[in-house]
């Protein structure tokens, strides 16, 4: 992921710094292509709008230091705001509440939840020995609950018992009675995928995080989505107040965008990524690293930022 | 509320502004980039707007007009029924993809609707990798009444897809349609793993499989682009199936897609039931890009 953005902002930013004194119209050109850039790599149009102004407006009034060229200072300047657009800080998935705690998982059909369902179940089972039960709320989907108990099987984690004919209401309610008495630490809710315009499954959902009141809610989505990104992680949110993201399919050479976009119009932080498919394939979002990685210029930032 | 909400609001306040200059445009451009039709259609469809602005007076709804009338331009010679040969017993169609794109989905309509139209048809559940893949089809393969053949998890696929054949072939099916796991382009081994599929397949019939449908999900950006370059190389794609155009994404980068390859876009997914599939349709898929109500057809195929 990334790589195309990496290859395309390094080369412009890099012809910046070459130069010695830059002059407005120098930046405006670098920022017409960085635009052109972050579009190319399906960053949503708005978010690479507000971007690019943000970047600009202290491009123009950056006060010279001795040791770093001009084309350096922008390179910082396009480091921050990448990172601030990030997040600052990697952000894990709380589990400061009372036991159980609820995790709520929803997304768009296929983006994978059912396998981060399992990812983070394990993850939290193994690494953090917490005692997690998984259940499915997916009544729609053909053997979606099957999936489930089948990963449940493969990770050495608890399922909720299926019992046919149950709405994912019920499913819910049962599943958190079942993580009282079993004195489980952590419930995951699955859910079945939908698209944000379906209004009976949009209620669904509301109504299961009412009567579950998860302490996260995390919206699963796909690394190689384009501009709709914004739409969903917008919809989402309204409906059901998400408290961070797990993007998936970030092990394909999707451009990222949505990445950016969904953490800049949401606010909410990137929690985890999914990096392959089996259930060991997880890994933190480092919001500093990624930035590095994009820009690829760690030298020239940590050169501003010592001068 | 089929509507592209973003492009229909965002061209109508555009062009109810007063002035229409260079700006105009440019911001044209963003909103069908916006719809993730890339840099290159984008371009050549905004010039298109601004060679008619000459000709006459536009308002926002005489842009969506144009543009749906562009991209339409370019879907019209793309958009091709997918009819199994008849003379292969049993025509072979192959499903590829990436992960969760709706291969099993739209596999499980297909097999209604060829059945429908008076096929016998086996299902193959190629995907032996998944938890729960094979369950998933077994059950599309009963609502559609199809024959359904499988092998355990963690079987090797193309040996499912070999011994399929020759079950379709006893059955004097006309159709076998396989499933297969997801996977990402830039996975070598798993597409190699597809190759080999396709390789089992034409030692029964040098012309199998007859079809190789690569399904793509609506809300994919630009990595469609890779997805069709790849899949076309290893599995010999010979068309397209594009899924959830029932949700908020409009499906743009197949504009993209159609410029560069060329290659049939056969049907559209619309939801998650058996009867969601729709033939592709070019002035149906550009007015819905852009917003304007589709023009009533009568499918009948
Ligand atoms: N390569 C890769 N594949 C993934 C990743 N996460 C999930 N998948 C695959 O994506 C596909 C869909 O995953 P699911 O977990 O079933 O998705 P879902 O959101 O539960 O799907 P629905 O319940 O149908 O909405 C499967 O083939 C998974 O193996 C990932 O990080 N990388
Ligand atoms: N809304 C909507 N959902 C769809 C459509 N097609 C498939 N889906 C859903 O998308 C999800 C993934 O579909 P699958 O058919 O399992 O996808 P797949 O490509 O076989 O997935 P893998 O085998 O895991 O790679 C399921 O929840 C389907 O119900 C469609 O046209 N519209
Ligand atoms: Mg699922
Ligand atoms: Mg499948």
């Amino acid at each position: 992921m990334f790589d195309t953005l990496t290859d395309r902002l390094g080369g412009i930013l890099d012809r910046l710094t070459r130069r010695g004194a830059l002059t407005e119209a120098d930046v405006s050109e670098a920022m017409r292509e960085v635009r052109r850039a972050l579009l190319e790599a399906d960053v949503a149009l708005e978010v690479v709008r507000s971007f690019v102004d943000r970047v600009k407006e202290r491009a123009v009034g950056v006060e010279v230091v001795k040791s770093v060229t001009p084309g350096q200072m922008v390179v910082k300047i396009v480091h921050d705001e990448l990172v601030a657009m990030l997040g600052a800080d990697a952000q894990p998935i709380s589990l400061a509440a009372a036991a159980p705690v609820p995790i709520l998982m929803v997304g768009l059909q296929g983006s994978g939840k059912t396998t981060s369902t399992a990812k983070i179940a394990r993850r939290l089972s193994t690494r953090d020995k917490r005692k997690v039960l998984m259940a499915s709320l997916d009544t729609r989907r053909p053997a979606a609950m099957e999936q489930l108990a089948t990963l449940g099987r493969q990770t050495e984690v608890a399922t909720l018992p299926i019992v046919p004919g149950q709405t994912a209401l019920q499913i819910a309610r049962r599943a958190m009675e079942a993580g009282r008495l079993g004195g489980y630490d952590v419930v995951l809710l699955d859910t079945a995928g939908r698209t944000t315009l379906d209004e009976a499954l949009m209620a669904e959902v509301v109504e299961v995080k009412k009567a579950t009141n998860p302490h996260e809610v995390l919206l699963v989505a796909d690394a190689l989505t384009g501009q709709d990104a914004v739409t969903t992680a917008r919809a989402f949110d309204q409906a059901v107040g998400v408290t961070g993201i797990v993007l998936t399919r970030v092990d394909g050479d999707g451009r990222g965008g949505a990445a950016l976009s969904m953490r800049a119009v949401t606010g909410k932080p990137i929690k985890l990524v999914g990096v392959g498919e089996r259930f060991d394939a997880v890994e933190d979002f480092d919001p500093a690293r990624i930035a590095n990685r994009i820009l690829g210029m760690g030298d020239v930032v940590s050169l501003v930022e010592k001068a | 509320a089929k509507t592209s909400d973003q492009l229909t609001r965002g061209i109508t306040d555009l062009f109810t502004k007063e002035k229409f200059d260079a700006a105009t445009l440019d911001e044209l451009e963003d909103l069908l980039i916006q719809s993730d039709l890339g840099l290159a259609a984008a371009e050549r469809i905004t010039a298109a707007v601004g060679r008619a602005r000459h000709a006459r007076q536009l308002d926002g709804e005489s842009v969506r007009a144009i543009v749906a009338q562009e991209v339409a331009k370019t879907l019209a010679p793309v958009a091709i029924p997918l009819d199994p040969p008849e003379s292969a017993r049993p025509a072979v169609i192959l499903v590829v993809g990436v992960n969760g794109s709706g291969k099993t989905t739209t596999i499980g309509k297909l097999a209604e609707t060829y059945r429908t139209a008076g096929m016998k048809i086996v299902l193959a559940a190629g995907d032996t990798f998944r938890a729960a893949a094979v369950e998933q089809l077994a059950v599309w393969a009963e609502r559609a009444g199809a024959i359904f053949i499988s092998k355990e998890t963690g079987a090797d696929a193309a040996a499912l897809a070999y011994e399929a054949y020759a079950k379709a072939r006893a059955e004097n099916a006309d159709l076998l349609i396989i499933d297969t796991a997801g996977r990402l382009q830039n996975k070598a081994g798993l597409m190699a793993e597809l190759e080999k599929i396709v390789r089992v397949l034409k030692k029964f019939d040098a012309e199998a499989p007859h079809a190789s449908l690569l399904v793509l999900d609506a809300t994919t950006g630009q990595n469609a682009l890779g997805q069709v370059e790849a899949f076309g190389k290893v599995a010999g794609v010979t068309g397209l199936v594009m899924t959830k155009l029932d949700g908020t994404a409009r499906g743009g980068i197949l504009v993209a897609v159609a410029e560069k390859y060329r290659l049939p876009v056969h049907f559209i997914g619309v939801g998650e039931g058996v009867d969601d599939l729709e033939p592709f349709d070019a002035d149906d898929f550009a007015r819905a890009l852009v917003g304007l109500p589709r023009v009533e057809k009568d499918y009948s195929f």
